[in-house]
């Protein structure tokens, strides 16, 4: 094995007592990219299963790329269909790659040199975590925020959403999330109103583009576009969440392969749609009239609850705690968008509330658990 | 009377080279060694001197902190040498058989007329008693408690482990006399747990309770039928000892003489003949391995004990105390190219459905001991759960025993639990947690801190 026999000599300045040492997790990450290493198992049993971080991790990017796909051709649909002039597919392609994978780069620089950082700082190895959370931020941005705000947006939510809390499995919200309500509060004409949506909106006369729920807050009922256009995601919206048929691939390969809770997804999808029912009922303004099957397909919802409120490290940990939390993401995010006309979107915040709250979900649901063991024990010292 | 234990929790791993229905008779073995890190927590004071003559059942050592548990030669010979490691601690004490194997006897009158304690002083006395382990901690149980109830779990889920039925099956006698002898040190029940459906002798036996159970491992872990039947709460005791010991004490007392026969499965993976063997406690196995074959050319690795919780030895090593499993694998010491990458390398198993191994659920597997992986943050939740079948949240408990919080591991409930039910965490952890390691590390803070 020629290759391995390079990487083995490249990696001896990094080796223990060598000079590079303090940077052998940085060089460790790329060994290992390259090749599962050669630990055999010390304590414990002595063999083990095949999953690891990388294997679940890519996984999830897998389970992303259809939607990441539909988001590039719809960036280009959206600015090529507004504007008006003859277009292919290669077109809207390279329209739609054009303006977001920079903004990937962006984000994947930025966020592994922070964590490259902090594990050579702190000297453990780097976890495979931001390899997803690199992904989704660009995915849920809108497509015109410059790419500085990506930047600094990245850097925030890895800085003080994950790495003080200690970093991976230690945070308490969901990184992605952390970016996007970072460039949500900070740079608020950038990432809400009806002139970021669409590629160049902004610049050009002829686009404009507001979001379904964006026009429904303002009183317009009068929608241009078919439910069918909502689920396939030919809507202006955040780049990859437009696409309910896309995000539900996803969410068959994550639950297919056990990565993803499908408790929490189920959980989520009967908490909106019982709360959306039950404002259908009552109808007081546009957003409650708009029916509740509408209300899952519009919006980031759908990819909000498949890939963010599933996140196992934000999210509540126990069996039960995961169909609460999951229930209640459902329900916070139809409230918020129903109630709060400053927010046409609620799944963001109503996600990020949960995972402040999901360690209280599990700390009642371990605390039903201690007392059942409490009283068990109990009776047996009566009885004696 | 017997009651039905369905596990579903659990996992089922296939793996090649389980032994075969095979009883083969080794030839008496020429030194036999006893390794005080076979008896956790058990500190040895020895009793015996280098060139010192010992008929099989005198005392060899016995535990500075209760001078009555006391470990017995298994064969008559000559003391040939104590090794000592770091800080004059004992690993291992050769004895050089004489080939006479002479006993020491024991007067026994008839089981009948003996009484709880009369049979206590006896099995401590002849050095039976380190067969008999208590639950909470895993650790050999104290003669001075008296438990609340009596478990003996006569099927082995883990894979490619002995089975029990094979080996009981010209042992019934021994074995039936011995659950006698343990009923007696109980006022509880006495509990045997049978695979569903077997049709074995053991559910002739009267006076005990039997129960049924199903399931993938680790339905066969004792610890895990207790908590189904009858739970640990905190200040109880409950004991526990392998189907072959009782047989062990069974003959005891039916001989008067102490002789530890011990039926071991050789498996694994690189075995070419794995069957079973018929020798006794602490033989020296390189003819045993020998005889069984293992392919030439590979680093291999020699488990005392099943592939899940056994302890790794040397090939020039010796049987241990308790296992009836002696696994074999191969060092999993290469590197895999890309092998991370999700339906790569197929020839792993995996809980997760990334791999194709879930298209042949039935295929058994080469596997080694690579990690597959490198240990990370806790970051996956609920897989633990899947395999873990008990109302007992195992990722917390974990979580509390790494930071040492002796109140939480009570209340989430340390008592019930033993580093072998969490094997299956260690086997199948994304994050590739060292599950068995923190729980042992866990109840070792119980026992110096609450005891």
């Amino acid at each position: 094995m020629n290759i391995r026999n390079t990487i083995d000599n490249l990696k001896k300045p990094f080796n223990k007592g060598e000079k590079w040492e303090k940077f052998a997790p940085a060089f460790n990450a790329f060994d290992t990219f390259l090749f599962v290493p050669n630990h055999t198992t010390k304590h414990g049993a002595h063999i083990r299963d095949a999953v690891d971080l990388k294997r679940t991790m890519i996984t999830v990017i897998i389970a992303l790329l259809p939607a990441l796909f539909y988001g590039i051709y719809n960036t280009g649909f959206q600015y090529y269909s507004q504007l008006g002039i003859d277009y292919n597919s290669m077109d809207l392609m390279i329209h739609g790659s054009m303006k977001i994978l920079p903004m990937i780069a962006v984000s994947y620089i930025v966020g592994l040199t922070v964590e490259f950082a902090f594990a050579v700082f702190r000297g453990h190895e780097i976890n495979e975590g931001y390899l997803v959370t690199g992904l989704l931020i660009p995915m849920i941005m809108p497509v015109d925020i410059p790419l500085w705000m990506v930047g600094l947006s990245v850097a925030f939510a890895v800085f003080i959403g994950k790495e003080a809390f200690g970093g991976t499995g230690m945070n308490i919200l969901n990184p992605a999330l952390t970016a996007r309500a970072f460039a949500f509060f900070a740079y608020p004409t950038y990432m809400s109103g009806n002139k970021v949506w669409v590629s160049e909106a902004s610049n050009i006369d002829g686009v404009s583009g507001e979001t379904i729920l964006g026009m429904l807050a303002s009183g317009n009922s009068a929608l241009p576009y078919e439910p069918l256009q909502m689920f396939i995601g030919s809507i202006p919206g955040s780049i990859a969440e437009t696409s309910t048929l896309m995000v539900l691939v996803g969410a068959f390969i994550l639950i297919f392969t056990g990565v993803g809770s499908w408790r929490i997804m189920v959980g989520s999808v009967i908490g909106a749609a019982a709360t959306g029912l039950m404002f259908n009922l009552w109808g007081a303004n546009e957003l409650m009239n708009f029916s509740w099957i509408n209300h899952l397909m519009v919006g980031g919802f759908a990819f909000g609850v498949v890939f963010m409120a599933t996140d196992p490290v934000s999210a509540a940990q126990t069996v039960k705690g995961k169909w609460i939390y999951g229930l209640l993401v459902g329900l916070f995010c139809i409230l918020i968008r129903v109630f709060n006309p400053a927010y046409p979107e609620g799944v963001m915040l109503a996600i990020l509330l949960m995972n402040v709250f999901a360690p209280t979900i599990d700390h009642y649901v371990i605390q039903v658990n201690i007392n059942r063991r409490l009283k068990r024990s109990l009776k047996t010292v009566k009885a004696a | 009377m017997s009651n039905d234990i369905k596990i579903k929790n659990g996992l089922t791993i296939n793996i090649k080279g389980a032994a075969e229905n095979i009883i083969k008779k080794a030839a008496f073995p020429k030194s036999i060694s006893l390794n005080p890190s076979d008896f956790h927590l058990i500190k040895p004071k020895m009793v015996v001197k280098v060139g010192n003559h010992v008929k099989a059942g005198d005392v060899v050592f016995y535990s500075k902190d209760n001078e009555e548990i006391k470990f017995c030669s298994p064969i008559s010979g000559i003391v040939k040498d104590i090794l000592r490691g770091a800080k004059r601690k004992i690993i291992e004490i050769v004895i050089d058989s004489d080939k006479t194997q002479k006993s020491k006897e024991f007067e026994i009158s008839n089981l009948e007329n003996l009484n709880g304690n009369d049979l206590k002083k006896l099995l401590l006395g002849s050095g039976c008693w380190p067969f008999i382990k208590q639950r909470p901690y895993d650790i050999i149980a104290n003669p001075l408690d008296s438990p609340k109830s009596i478990f003996i779990s006569t099927l082995n889920t883990a894979p490619i482990s002995a089975d029990f039925q094979i080996i009981l099956d010209d042992q019934k006698n021994e074995f039936i006399t011995g659950v006698q002898v343990l009923k007696k040190l109980t006022d509880g029940d006495l509990n045997i747990c049978i695979e569903k459906d077997s049709k074995t002798f053991i559910n002739e036996i009267n006076d005990v309770v039997i129960h049924d159970v199903s399931g993938p491992h680790p339905a066969g872990n004792v610890g895990i039928q207790i908590h189904h039947v009858d739970p640990i709460n905190s200040g109880e005791k409950v004991w526990t000892i392998n189907p072959e010991d009782v047989a062990i004490i069974g003959r005891f007392f039916l001989t008067g003489v102490y002789n530890p026969l011990r039926t071991i499965a050789i498996s694994g993976p690189p075995v070419k003949h794995p069957q079973y063997y018929k020798t006794i406690i602490g033989s020296k196995l390189s003819k045993i391995i020998n005889d069984a074959g293992v392919k030439t050319g590979e680093q291999l690795r020699f488990i005392n004990g099943d592939i899940l919780t056994g302890s790794t030895v040397d090939k020039d090593n010796y049987l241990g105390f308790y296992n009836n499993t002696f696994s074999i694998l191969r060092e999993g010491n290469h590197y895999r190219m890309f092998g991370w990458i999700p339906f790569i390398n197929n020839k792993v198993p995996s809980i997760y459905k990334t791999s194709f191994s879930w298209i042949f659920p039935d295929k058994k597997y080469d596997l080694d001991t690579n990690i597959n992986g490198e240990e990370r943050a806790f970051v996956v939740t609920g897989e633990m759960e899947k395999v873990f079948p008990m109302d007992i949240f195992p990722m917390q408990l974990l979580k509390e025993c790494m930071v040492g919080n002796i109140e939480k591991m009570e209340n989430l409930g340390i008592y019930e639990v033993a580093p072998e039910d969490f094997s299956l965490i260690d086997y199948s952890s994304s994050s590739k947690i060292e599950a068995q390691h923190i729980i042992r590390k866990g109840l070792d803070l119980m026992i110096s801190e609450v005891g």
